[in-house]
């Protein structure tokens, strides 16, 4: 390999925003160039983790239940987006995400039609048929019959923008040599710093040696840090990210989505001094299971230990790690480590005030607590049917939301207050600019797939121009 | 017994499956392992023989190796398959039987030798070495009744060891969930005789290579009604002599021969390229011992195949004697190993299948 490369178009990672841009460019003809920091194995980062992806449609279609209108879909994400976004690029993201399944099957993506008695259909989001890994093959597949060059374990650092916002080279190390690249147009998309432990415990300290990064190891920011350096202007608080409760025997990077777990509704949550800490039926799971990582994380030790009877094991999808068991609530906390006197109280505390009610785990039921703080809102059941199974959890960090500020033609915001002329930005890195705080199932990849073909398309006009 | 390894680290797979169920979508596995929480050897067993060794779920795992979870389910199945053959062939002493090509080339080149000397003996070497054309020329060879004799026991044998294979492998994996009714019956011979999940998505498969494709499909379905068609022709020979007293060789355009030629070249074809995908396949997706069994039977059809169409085109000239004994004795090694060796996964393949039908119905 030359010491110096060229290309009209560098996209820097690989995962969903990346080729996304790779193909889009190369598709206006641009000579684009990929550098992907992770072994081909391990390619496309968070991306080759995902299921699915919300998009518009107005009406119901083989792969989904029905409508999904504009006004619907900006509703779901102003409940959760945080305050401060940026409305217009939030309007363009859904507007655009009416295309994204059409354009992803045209490069090889499989939708998955519906299971009787497994995977229900959704009214807003459509499953990729064997995941992200199968979404991302199709994808370079298409690339590399485009004639799109890839570069695997390739780090792209030293990345320089002129002081009038133009890219002015960046440096690819691959197996250990440097390369100088240049390109008339640059698209960054290499994700969010959350598997940057260091960089997280700027904000949480000591706590991050208990954090489980859920996704890529490869996500760790150092090319978001030299942008925000050389003068991008930063979007999103550095201390938000998504977070999930996951298994505590979960590898420290990329178990991926099997060591979440769903049994919290079904039982109660216990921090490792015995005590409960936060209401476990607020609300349905699929809209509370991304505070429980946040949560978690501020307990001491940043764990805690889900307790279910035999009951409800039935109601939660099975996790990877077996449940711990034992014939009585005093066993199993001893077994999972926690005081048995202080849990066992617990217990027989959140038993005496459990109402009965009709129990319902497809509703928000009449199964709560009564004069408990904190209450249990929902699926309150005494915990008394041996055997009792305890799980323990700690915080998993899905992704960061602080990046880089981009326009509606996804061009790097710079400091100086002008626009970057042709850098630009796609995927987690910019994700920030539309949420703040809280997530959409499947809002990562539309965020991904519609900048990054907006990307993609200007950066090779530009190159091309 | 398989070793207990094998079913731990099955188990173990299977529930990083429960938990992820990306792959659902891709074949009847992945329903099997979402409507059970833990897994027994005989759920394996049966979660086993469901699968085609299409190997799109290991494209699409995100925790194949080398990541530390190292899922590789089509590798880990096919070992369980062929844990699941041995375990309830019949007799189990005829396990040498179903190993690789060796047994089969072995028994190929015995029945030959001694078909040749026992002709040569009894009729004479002019047996072997001119031409008969005349009706009832193959019985100046070979004494009828020997022959008949010989395969009905042959095949009597294989019927009975299909039996047992399949009522032990059905009462050892099925006796929980399903009963086998005429709408799983039916549908599980749907399944099969389209070889649905060898469809993947729509795409076909990622086999021999990374790449979805619907030749694996094509090429077994040619193995498959080609080897359907040889016995109808078979059948339809037995019919013509025993009951119209119309002995073989039958002309060319008898349907006895247009149906064996038709299914012979289909098998060719179709045997053949198999036997390509497979030498090109990814081993890394494979259990070696079973692709030496895949290609033994593809082998052995493949020689009855050859054979038969050489003794057709060449039957009346003076080799025909000869070939004649190389053709049957391709059958008999063929008969012999087809209890025990790769065509057995027809047997529980479609019992699984009868039972992934039944368990649905009871879901729905
Ligand atoms: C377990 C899990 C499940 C998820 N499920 C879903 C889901 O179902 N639907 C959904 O929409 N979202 C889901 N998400 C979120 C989703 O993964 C992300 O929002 C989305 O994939 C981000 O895409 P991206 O291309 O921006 O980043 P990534 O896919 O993370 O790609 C970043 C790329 O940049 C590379 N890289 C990083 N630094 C460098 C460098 N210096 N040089 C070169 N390359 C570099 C990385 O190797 C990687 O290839 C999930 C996340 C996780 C962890
Ligand atoms: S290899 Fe193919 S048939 Fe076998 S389990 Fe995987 S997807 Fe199913």
């Amino acid at each position: 390999m030359p010491e110096r490369l060229s290309c009209d178009v560098l996209v820097v990672g690989g995962g969903h925003a990346a080729l996304c841009a790779a193909l889009s460019a190369s598709a206006r003809g641009a000579d684009v160039l990929i550098a992907e920091r992770a072994p081909a194995f391990f390619r496309g980062g968070n991306s080759r983790h995902t299921r699915d992806v919300r998009c518009l449609h107005d009406a119901a279609s083989p792969y989904t239940s029905g409508a999904y209108g504009e006004e619907e879909f900006l509703g779901d994400l102003a409940r959760v987006s945080g305050q401060g976004i940026n409305e217009r690029l939030a309007r363009l993201t859904i507007a655009a995400s009416a295309q994204l399944p059409g354009w992803m099957a045209a490069h090889g993506v499989i939708w998955q039609k519906p299971l009787r008695g497994t995977l229900h259909l959704s009214q807003t989001n459509v499953f990729m048929l064997g995941g992200g890994r199968a979404m991302l093959n199709a994808y370079y597949a298409g690339a590399q019959a485009a004639g799109v060059r890839t570069l695997y374990e390739a780090n792209v650092h030293d990345f320089s923008i002129t002081p009038e916002g133009r890219f002015g080279g960046a440096t690819v190390t691959v197996a250990g040599v440097d390369h100088r690249v240049e390109a008339k147009a640059a698209v960054v998309s290499s994700g969010g710093f959350e598997a940057n432990l260091r960089w997280l415990g700027q904000y949480w300290g000591d706590a991050v040696e208990r954090f489980v990064v859920r996704g890529s190891p490869y996500n760790t920011g150092e090319l978001l840090a030299e942008l925000l350096e050389q003068g991008a202007r930063p979007i999103g608080d550095p201390r938000q990210f998504h977070a999930v409760a996951v298994d505590g025997r979960a590898p420290t990077f990329d178990g991926g989505i099997v060591t979440r777990l769903d049994s919290v509704p079904f039982g109660i949550v216990v921090n490792t001094d015995g005590e409960r800490f936060y209401d476990e039926g607020e609300d349905f799971w699929p809209k509370r299971y991304a505070i429980w990582g946040g949560l978690i994380a501020r307990q001491k030790g940043q764990t805690a230990y889900s307790i279910i009877d035999s009951k409800a094991l039935v109601h939660f999808l099975p996790s990877v790690f077996p449940p711990i068991q034992a014939p009585s609530v005093q066993e199993l906390a001893q077994r999972l480590g926690v005081d048995p006197a202080a849990v066992a109280s617990t217990v027989a505390r959140f038993n005496a005030s459990v109402r009965k009610g009709a129990f319902d785990p497809a509703a928000l039921d009449d199964c709560c607590t009564a004069g408990l703080a904190p209450p249990k809102s929902h699926w309150a059941r005494p915990i008394d049917t041996p055997p009792y199974y305890g799980y323990p959890l700690r915080p998993g960090i899905t992704f960061t939301y602080m990046g880089v500020e981009v326009d509606q033609s996804a061009r790097v915001q710079l400091a100086s207050g002008r626009s970057a002329e042709n850098i630009f930005a796609a995927g987690e890195i910019m994700s920030g600019n539309i949420l703040k705080e809280g997530y959409l199932a499947g809002f990562g990849l539309t965020i991904g797939g519609v900048f990054g073909r907006i990307a993609g398309e200007g950066a090779a006009d530009y190159a091309l121009a | 017994m398989p070793s207990l390894d094998l079913f731990e680290d099955t188990a173990r797979q299977l529930t990083v499956c429960n938990a992820c169920r990306y792959c659902e979508g891709y074949c009847a596995v992945f329903p099997a392992i979402e409507s059970r929480r833990t897994f027994e050897p005989s759920d394996i067993q049966y979660i086993a023989n469901l699968c085609h060794d299409c190997r799109d779920c290991l494209y699409a795992c995100q925790y194949a190796p080398p990541h530390e979870f190292a899922i590789n389910i089509p590798s880990t199945l096919a070992q369980v398959r062929e844990a699941t053959y041995e375990q309830h062939r019949w007799p189990q002493q005829l396990g040498p039987l179903a190993g690789g090509v060796r047994p089969l080339l072995l028994l190929s080149a015995g029945a030959l030798m001694l078909g040749m000397a026992a002709v040569a003996a009894l009729e004479g070497v002019h047996a072997l070495v001119s031409a008969h054309t005349a009706p009832g020329a193959f019985y100046s060879v070979i004494p009828a009744a020997l022959m008949e004799l010989l395969f009905i026991a042959l095949g009597l044998l294989w019927i009975a060891a299909w039996g047992r294979s399949a009522t032990s492998f059905w009462r050892s994996t099925a006796a929980r969930s399903a009963r086998a009714s005429l709408p799983a019956v039916l549908r599980a011979a749907g399944d099969a005789l389209t070889l649905t999940y060898l469809g993947g998505g729509g795409q076909g498969c990622t086999y021999p290579e990374e790449s979805f494709s619907k030749t694996r499909r094509w090429l077994h379905h040619l193995v498959f009604y080609g080897f359907l068609l040889d016995l109808a022709s078979t059948s339809l020979a037995a019919v013509y002599d025993h009951l119209l007293n119309l002995p073989a060789p039958y002309p060319l355009w008898s349907p006895v021969v247009v149906l064996g030629t038709i299914g012979g070249i289909g098998i060719v074809i179709g045997a053949t390229g198999l036997l390509v995908q497979k030498a090109r396949s990814d081993r890394s997706a494979a259990h070696l011992t079973m692709l030496r069994m895949d290609v033994a039977f593809l082998a052995a059809l493949l020689l009855v195949a050859t054979s038969g169409i050489l003794l057709l085109g060449l039957r009346g000239t003076a080799a025909m004697g000869a070939l004649l004994v190389l053709h049957l004795s391709t059958v008999l090694a063929f008969f012999l190993t087809a209890p025990y060796g790769k065509f057995v996964h027809l047997v529980y393949r479609y019992t699984a299948l009868v039972r992934f039908a039944a368990e649905q119905r009871n879901q729905s």
